[in-house]
Parts: structure tokens; C-alpha cells; sequence
């Protein structure tokens, strides 16, 4: 018994050892400060999967650096955020005034930094055979109030069949962006359709309804390949589908918006919060690719170093 | 053997009383760790019936009563004059599948349950049995996800032709008899197994048949139990959240027609306490006051399952 007891605790520490030295040569030979401690994330669920790549790709070099990134949505971000439980917030949309005076009543102060790019698609069942819709249409089918069943309500042209309707939840920042420039204002919406926070669920549904028809980010409706129809939006200037170009240079207009991570002022003091932003702006373009996001472009990645230059001075 | 002296006798005694005080004190350490745990519990529900009353109370400040129970709207997360506090849609939603789950599941728990008890052997009723209770341990996610993709579109569109929608509440109502199966099934099995073999044993010896003492005999005897086993199961689906969260639609309605989407109360709780509601606002209060609701429903489910135990109980002696 104690023979064996005392070679599996050999065994279990020269693993041990094998695996520290391990980690520690990686780290020893890439860097050349090897940092600490931890970094909060939290926030919109659409720039989740970038900050946790932005994550790993900073932990290869500094695995030290415990970085732990929720998915509270922008709003529960925002909520942690300005109650000083969190680093930095993700944020698909910039801060609202109400959140920003609850920043302010706790002295918080931030600077925000734009990350990425992204899309909302139209997305429809291939069976409703759709290619292509303006402004105003999905404005009919979407708005407040809106009774439409099917799309030959609103061109004759179109399928008869019965729509079943999807959408992100209304505290969302997608939900945000959509009511504000599709439907003119900004949590107006038709009441019958149905709501998720999890994008999944939102492509399953239009993938699984021959009526389905829904809006979602553009790297969920990208991801489904063949399963749903991109729809392209008409907003005035001839059909335009999403693409990384469109979304990038805004064309694709009006479902195209910018992605943010919002920093404390307090936190950038602190070396790895400092050295983790850094890196992640430096590399946003590579980053947002692995999280099937749209990346900023050349003028968009200078302004978010300027405004960390910002953070970094009055960093307290 | 020598006498034994009374300075010996002494000192046996006060060894025996120094013995008995440390187990009187080694007994009272332990009564006191078993009702501290019985008063964690307590405390623990009183903590949250408190919470869900605080929030409640606030929400009602804002909302009245009479609006929140009669209104036939539930649309709390919409804005300005969108926004409307009818719970109704819930209620139905978590009523109106907890009854598609039962149409499943009392015929089906039941016969297992006779079965088991009256019919099966005592060797298949050892290997049968933990296998029915391992159904009801599974986690609910399993059964969520096997609602979405294998009910819906495998039975349900392919096998029946029915046209239902990829959430509906068919599938997820089915799913939840299915998950509800074993509650009802073990604890009516362990009510008719408890029924005294004298009473079967007069049966038969009037002459009657196996299935004649099974439905004539050992089920009135047992039906305390019984309607207890079904309480508990509908109580276990109405407050079930997973299920109907992924495979039900997540949209409140009050129609019949079950392949449309529905929403219950515990799935709209989990679906938007997981969504980005801002904290100590009116729509975050919702989630607090639609769980008040719940937690009546199934307290009102529990006191009626102990009346009715009460009042069929028949003692045998």
C-alpha cells in the first residue's frame, strides 16, 4: 500500500514538474517581463468570442495573467462596469447616458476602444426564396404594431408562406441597433415574434421553419452557411448584402456597427491590464478573423490607439 | 477473587459517570449540527421567499395587482406604451404543457407502476426499476436538446407529418411527460407495493383475477399515494425550466394550437435573467414577481397534494 501510494506521488510530481517547466519555458522565452494578476471582462455577448480569443492569444504569452471574460450582454456589462466589478466592458453599442451617470456617480472613469466591426444580417428559411429587401420593407414587417404574416404582404411577388419570425432579446445591443435604424426608434417592435438571447437559437429557427425569417449578428448568419439565406438590405442605394467589406467601410448600411471594449481609467494603472489592451488592439485585425468578426480598418485601429494613449495618461 | 472495596466501587462509578457525561456532551454536539441543518434549510427559504416578496412588493408599487393577473399581454421588456404585465400568456404556457407532459405521462407511469408492483418479477423489477429512477436523474438539458432535434423534426415532422414549428409546444410538452414519467411510475409503484398482501391474498381467494386485484384491490387501496405521485409530477413540470427553454419557443401565448411557440414562467425567468436587463429596474423586477407566482402555484400544488394524501389515506392495520 505504501509502496504504491508513494510511487503515484513520484508520478504526480514529476508531472507536476514536467508541466511547470514547460509552461514555464514557453513563457520565459517569448517575453521578457513576465506579469501577474487578473483581468475582469464582461459585456455584450457579440464581442464575447473576440475578447476571449483576444484572451488566449495574450495568455500564450503572459499565462500568468488570469482573465476571466463573461457574457452578461452590453447592458449587464455596463451595470458591473460602472459598479467597479469589472476591468473592462465589451459593448456592441457605445454607453448610454444612464449608465455613464451611474459611472460617474461611483468614479468611474473610461475611455472606450473600438475592436471590431459587425454586421447584423437579415436572414431567411431558403425556402421563402428571398433575396433581397429594402429599409422600408423590413420596417413593415418588423415595426411596431406590424400584423404582416407573410411576405407576399408587403410584394406581392414574394412567398405566401406563413412567416415565423425570430429576433435577439430586447436588451440586447443588436435589438438596440436594429429598432433604432430599421424601425426609427429604438426598442419600438412588433410583439409577436420570437425572442432569444442565445443567437443558436436564432439560427436553428430559421433553419428549421420553412417561414423562418430573423436578424442576428452577421458572423452567426456567416457561420450557417447554406442552412439560411442571407437576406441583402436596399437602403436607397441598390441591394447590398453583408460582407466584411460592407460591413467594414459601413455600406451595408444601415446594420453595420462599430464593436467596443470599454476600459477603466483605474484599471489601465495596473501593468497587465495595460500590456493585455496593447496587445489586443495591435493584433484586433488578426483577433477579430478567429471570431468570425469583421475587423477595423487602418483609420478605425489609429483612433482606438489614440484613445488608449488617452487611457494610459490619465491612468490613476 | 477479592472482595471488592468500596474506594474501588467509587471510583467504577465515577469512571462510569465521566464516561457517560463526555457522551452526553458528544450527543449534544451532534443534536446540535442536526438542527442547525434543519434550521439551514429553513432559513434558506425564508431568505428567498423574502427576496421574491421585496421585489414583489416593489414591482406591485408600479404595476397594479389586477393588470398583472387579468391582463392577457406579456410583453415586460418592451418599452413605453409596448410594454405590458399580463401574466396570464405565462400561466397558460406553464399549465398548458405541464397538461400535454401529463397526457403522457399518467397513463404511461401509471401501467409501468402496476406492472411493476403486481405483474413483474422480482428480478426485473430490481433491474427495471433503478433504470426508470436513472430517467428521472438525467440532467433536463439532455432531455431539452432531444425535444429539439430529435422529437421535432425525427417524429413529430417526419413520422407523424404534423407541421409544427422548430420551437413548439408539442415537442417540448411530450418531452416533459416523458421526463415525468419516472416520478410518477416509482412513487405510485412504492404506494401499491406498501398495500398489504392480505388484501390481495382475500382477492384471490374470492376467486378474482390478477388484473381484477391489481385495478380493483391495489389501486383504490393506494390511490393516496397515487394522486400524490401525480401532484408531485405535475409540480415537477411546472416548474421545469430547460426543456421548454430550448424546445418550446420563448414566446408567450395563449393559443390551443400546440405547434406553436409557448413561453412558461420558469423559462421566461431563465431566459431573461440570462439576457443583459439592467439591475433594480421595473423589467428586472419581473423576473422576482413572475418566480413569486411560480413559487405559489407550486406551494398551492404541494398543500393540496398533502390534503388529498390526508384525506384517502386508508390505514391498514
Amino acid at each position: 500500500m505504501t509502496i504504491k501510494k508513494g510511487l503515484i506521488s513520484i508520478a504526480t510530481a514529476l508531472v507536476l514538474a514536467a508541466g511547470v517547466s514547460a509552461c514555464g519555458g514557453s513563457s520565459g522565452s517569448t517575453s521578457a517581463e513576465s506579469l501577474s494578476g487578473s483581468i475582469r471582462v464582461d459585456g455584450s455577448s457579440t464581442v464575447f468570442p473576440f475578447a476571449q480569443a483576444a484572451a488566449e492569444s495574450f495568455n500564450q504569452d503572459q499565462a500568468n495573467v488570469k482573465i476571466a471574460v463573461g457574457e452578461s450582454g452590453t447592458g449587464g456589462g455596463f451595470a458591473k462596469f460602472c459598479a467597479g466589478e469589472t476591468d473592462i466592458s465589451d459593448a456592441s453599442r457605445e454607453i448610454k447616458p444612464e449608465e455613464a451617470a451611474l459611472c460617474k456617480k461611483n468614479g468611474i472613469t473610461y475611455q472606450s476602444v473600438q475592436v471590431a466591426n459587425d454586421g447584423i444580417a437579415i436572414a431567411a428559411n431558403p425556402a421563402l426564396g428571398v433575396d433581397c429587401l429594402t429599409t422600408a420593407q423590413l420596417k413593415q414587417i418588423w415595426n411596431k404594431g406590424s400584423s404582416i404574416n407573410s411576405l407576399s404582404q408587403i410584394d406581392p411577388k414574394l412567398s405566401t408562406t406563413k412567416l415565423s419570425l425570430f429576433g435577439p432579446g430586447t436588451d440586447s445591443g443588436t435589438f438596440d441597433f436594429f429598432t433604432e435604424k430599421v424601425n426609427g426608434e429604438k426598442g419600438a417592435t412588433r410583439e409577436k415574434y420570437a425572442a432569444s438571447e442565445d443567437d443558436n437559437t436564432l439560427v436553428t429557427g430559421v433553419e428549421g421553419d420553412k417561414g423562418g425569417f430573423g436578424y442576428f449578428g452577421y458572423s452567426y448568419a456567416a457561420a450557417a452557411g447554406d442552412k439560411i439565406t442571407i437576406v441583402g438590405v436596399n437602403n436607397g442605394k441598390g441591394c447590398i448584402k453583408p460582407s466584411v467589406a460592407t460591413v467594414q467601410d459601413g455600406s451595408y448600411a444601415p446594420l453595420s456597427r462599430p464593436l467596443f471594449m470599454y476600459v477603466s481609467e483605474k484599471a489601465i494603472s495596473r501593468p497587465e491590464v495595460k500590456a493585455f489592451l496593447a496587445k489586443t488592439t495591435d493584433g484586433s485585425v488578426s483577433i477579430a478573423g478567429s471570431a468570425k468578426l469583421v475587423p477595423v480598418t487602418d483609420a478605425q485601429l489609429a483612433a482606438a490607439k489614440t484613445q488608449l494613449a488617452t487611457a494610459e495618461k490619465n491612468a490613476k | 477473587m477479592t472482595p471488592v472495596t468500596s474506594t474501588e466501587r467509587e471510583r467504577v462509578r465515577a469512571d462510569l459517570v465521566r464516561a457517560r457525561s463526555a457522551r452526553s456532551a458528544r450527543e449534544g454536539l451532534i443534536k446540535g449540527i442536526l438542527v442547525l441543518a434543519a434550521l439551514l434549510s429553513i432559513a434558506t427559504t425564508t431568505a428567498i421567499v423574502f427576496t421574491l416578496l421585496q421585489q414583489t412588493l416593489s414591482f406591485f408599487g408600479t404595476v397594479s395587482p389586477w393588470d398583472y393577473f387579468t391582463g392577457t399581454k406579456w410583453t415586460p421588456l418592451l418599452a413605453g406604451d409596448q410594454q405590458s404585465f399580463g401574466v396570464l400568456p405565462l400561466l397558460w404556457g406553464t399549465f398548458y404543457l405541464t397538461g400535454i407532459g401529463l397526457l403522457v405521462a399518467i397513463p404511461c407511469g401509471l401501467l409501468a407502476a402496476i406492472y411493476l408492483s403486481e405483474f413483474a418479477k422480482p428480478r426485473v423489477r430490481k433491474a427495471v426499476k433503478p433504470i426508470l429512477e436513472l430517467l428521472a436523474g438525467m440532467p433536463t438539458i439532455i432531455f431539452g436538446y432531444f425535444a429539439l432535434t430529435f422529437v421535432t423534426p425525427t417524429i413529430l415532422r417526419g413520422l407523424l407529418g404534423i407541421p409544427v414549428k422548430q420551437f413548439n409546444g408539442l415537442s417540448a410538452g411530450l418531452v416533459l411527460g416523458i421526463l415525468v414519467i419516472p416520478t410518477i411510475a416509482s412513487v405510485s409503484e412504492d404506494a401499491m407495493r406498501s398495500v398489504p398482501s392480505s388484501l390481495r391474498e382475500g382477492a384471490y381467494g374470492l376467486g378474482a383475477g390478477r388484473l381484477q386485484v391489481a385495478l380493483r384491490v391495489v389501486f383504490p387501496a393506494a390511490l393516496s399515494g397515487i394522486v400524490a405521485a401525480l401532484i408531485l409530477g405535475a409540480s415537477r413540470a411546472v416548474g421545469e425550466t430547460v426543456i421548454i427553454l430550448i424546445a418550446g419557443g420563448q414566446e408567450p401565448s395563449m393559443t390551443l394550437n400546440p405547434t406553436q411557440s409557448f413561453q412558461s414562467m420558469a423559462s421566461f425567468i431563465a431566459a431573461t435573467a440570462r439576457g443583459d436587463i439592467p439591475q433594480n429596474t421595473l423589467k428586472y423586477e419581473t423576473i422576482f414577481v413572475v418566480g413569486f407566482t411560480l413559487f405559489c402555484v407550486t406551494l398551492l400544488l404541494n398543500g393540496v397534494s398533502a390534503k388529498v394524501v390526508g384525506r384517502f389515506r386508508q390505514v391498514y392495520e
